[in-house]
């Protein structure tokens, strides 16, 4: 299980624009993929539905999370589409 | 349907005709216990391809509106192509739900949780509403809500009211004519219809009964809608209009009576793309330019340096003539995410809107003088800012002030309530110029709700009680040797133009494809003339006896079939 532990710095929080770009990139994946925010059961990070509902703010910390081969390379990208200010 | 014609309230003259479209804005909600035969494969098939139909529809709308619009409806565009949405359709489904029951609460459970977290989210509950029906109505063979995305033909737009937010995305080049169910002559339906030159009928009974794709005429000028006319009626009202906009075209040059009191005649804008049809008309000026577009579907306001370039290519299209500027106008019809009223409203007309919103926003205020200011300091146009719902002589004295600061040398305010027009002389004292808005003076002089469609009957212009505020404003600040003009719609009926150089004002203001008739009507007729037209209209007991009282006064009206 590879996962990465980001600070959300958008001022919208993974809302809006970062949400949707998040969203975009992990549904290029051939695995699942994870986010979790402190407290809160993991949801798909494919599904803008739930990554919205999460309702993660700006300075919250997530944890985004796959367990397949490869995996490294996406979650870097996601972890810095989620801490771009 | 039986009836081949329907009567109601004509508020944009012209002829048009076209296949009936109707906007609806709900659809209803499938019933709680709705079950599917027993196939439920083909049933989450069905679900699936609802669902990528609204998406791929919604996706193709953004990448046709482009800019801002893009992103906004590829992100609804996602939604609908969310696997947790699918993943709870198929489920529900699964166990023997219908595909549009499944599809409304699969939704419903996103839409409590982004319900409950409030703020941004919150405001994305609308979207997800707007998707959910859109998905039901595919499956339900319902007519979509909104705008039809890609019309064979231009058509009438038929509803029982329209909103601006249904309005936003609205082509012109589309839409021959505009019918709806309610509505008066003061409602959003007939200010957008004056204002794209399109022909509409308020306030008529049985519209929203017409069946879809019925062709329609609609006469803007007497308010008949016939349904399914001939050939040679259609040809007649055709030739009509034509005969009429040949002779108006006659008339140019500046506005003025028939013995060449001049009457400024200019347009009301609503941003950049308004330039082009207003110069085309032959617009002495701006009257009344509308900011409001800058500052909707935001989360934060704009910049000064976002505002600048709108203001600066109006200025630019007017150099040496006066372009009056109206700042923000918020609140009431036109709510804005960034500027919540400070406590719940339960009148919002009669709560925190116009300069009142301003006194809670300095900043927002300030910024947009800032801009205007800045903008205005590469141009010869003569700018000059006013301050929407002006209750008082100190309010009026507050925003004159801060124009000052903000290097504004002209700030007037708007006479839209009762409280400024019958203390006139009191603002004049303290403020440079007036332009009466006629709606809200309208709305608030009647104490009859714009938006109201029961009410139509009151929100009517011509009421004496309207002409008589008209009057007081116009003489107060011809006192103080002030101007008055008037940017309401209302200056865009040509007998009521008249009326209103009778009473005093100096100038007009109206959306561009109203200019000829009034620049006719008024070369027509002799300022002498205006003046007996309004004082027989305030001799009258009611609107339409002082409608008809200034027409005998104004007799050339009738043969420029006016």
């Amino acid at each position: 299980m590879a996962e990465r532990k980001v600070t959300v710095m958008s001022e919208v929080g993974l809302h809006a624009r970062p949400a949707a770009t998040f969203v975009q990139t992990a549904v290029q994946a051939p695995f699942d993929v994870t986010v979790a925010k402190f407290g809160v059961p993991p949801v798909s990070a494919k599904s803008i539905l739930s990554v919205l509902a999460l309702d993660v703010r700006q300075g919250e910390t997530i944890v985004i999370s796959a367990d397949a081969d490869g995996a490294d390379e996406l979650l870097d990208r996601l972890a810095a589409i989620a801490s771009a200010p | 349907m039986h009836t081949d014609r329907l009567a109601g309230v004509g508020v944009s003259p012209g002829a048009g005709y076209g296949p009936a479209h109707r906007l609806v804005r709900d659809i209803p909600e499938p019933h709680r216990a709705a079950r599917h035969g027993g196939d439920a494969a083909a049933e989450r098939r069905r679900a699936e391809q609802a669902l990528e139909r609204v998406a791929a529809d919604l996706a193709a709308r953004g990448d046709q509106a482009g800019g801002e619009a893009r992103d906004v409806l590829a992100a609804q565009a996602m939604m609908a192509r969310d696997p947790g949405l699918a993943a709870g359709v198929a489920e529900l489904i699964d166990q023997g739900v219908s595909a549009s029951r499944a599809v409304f609460d699969a939704f419903g459970k996103y839409r409590d949780l982004l319900a409950a977290a409030g703020g941004y989210l919150a405001g994305r509950v609308a979207d997800l509403d707007d998707i959910r029906d859109r998905a039901v109505a595919t499956l339900e063979g319902l007519p979509l809500p909104g705008l039809p995305a890609d019309p064979l033909e231009p058509y009438v737009l038929v509803a029982r009211d329209l909103a601006p937010a249904d309005t936003a995305l609205l082509d012109p080049a589309l839409v021959v004519a505009f019918v709806t169910e309610e509505g008066g002559p003061t409602t959003h339906t007939a200010i957008l219809a004056r204002s794209m030159g399109v022909p509409a009928v308020v306030g008529c009974a049985g519209a929203t009964a017409i069946p879809p794709g019925t062709r329609l005429l609609v006469d803007g000028s007497t308010g008949v809608v016939r349904l399914s006319p001939t050939e040679d009626e259609v040809a007649r009202a055709v030739r009509a209009v034509a005969e009429s906009s040949a002779l108006l075209a006659t008339v140019t040059g500046p506005g003025a009576t028939a013995d060449g009191h001049a009457v400024p005649l200019r347009a009301n804008v609503g941003g950049p793309a308004d330039i082009a049809p207003a110069l085309a008309a032959g617009a002495e000026g701006v009257g009344l330019y509308r900011t409001e577009f800058l500052f909707l579907d935001r989360e934060d306001p704009p910049t000064w340096e976002e505002q600048q370039d709108a203001y600066r290519a109006v200025f630019e299209a007017f150099p040496g003539a006066p372009v009056v500027v109206r700042v923000l106008d918020a609140g009431a019809d036109k709510p804005l995410d960034f500027l919540p009223p400070p406590a719940p409203e339960p009148n919002p007309a009669l709560g925190e809107r116009g300069v009142r919103m301003f006194r809670h926003y300095p900043d927002v205020l300030a910024a947009q003088l800032e801009a205007l200011a800045r903008a205005a300091g590469g141009t010869s146009a003569l700018v000059q800012v006013m301050a929407p719902m002006v209750a008082t002589a100190e309010e009026a004295a507050w925003f004159t002030d801060a124009c000052r600061t903000a290097g504004l040398p002209s700030a007037g305010v708007m006479i839209e309530v009762p409280a400024a027009a019958l203390r006139a002389a009191d603002l004049a004292a303290v403020t440079g110029f007036f332009s009466i808005g006629t709606n809200d003076l309208t709305q608030y002089t009647l104490a009859a709700d714009r938006e109201a469609g029961a009410l139509a009957g009151l929100q009517d212009p011509w009421h004496p009680a309207v002409l008589d505020l008209v009057a007081l404003a116009a003489s107060a600040a011809a006192a103080a040797g002030r101007e008055c003009g008037v940017c309401g719609e209302a200056a865009a009926d040509p007998a009521l133009a008249c009326v209103f150089v009778g009473l005093g004002v100096t100038s007009l203001s109206m959306a561009a494809p109203a200019l000829p008739r009034v620049r006719a009507a008024l070369a027509r007729h002799t300022l002498d003339e205006c003046r007996e037209a309004a004082a027989a209209a305030r001799a009258a007991d009611s609107a339409e006896a002082a409608r008809a009282a200034a027409r005998v006064e104004l007799p050339a009206l009738a043969e420029l079939s006016l």
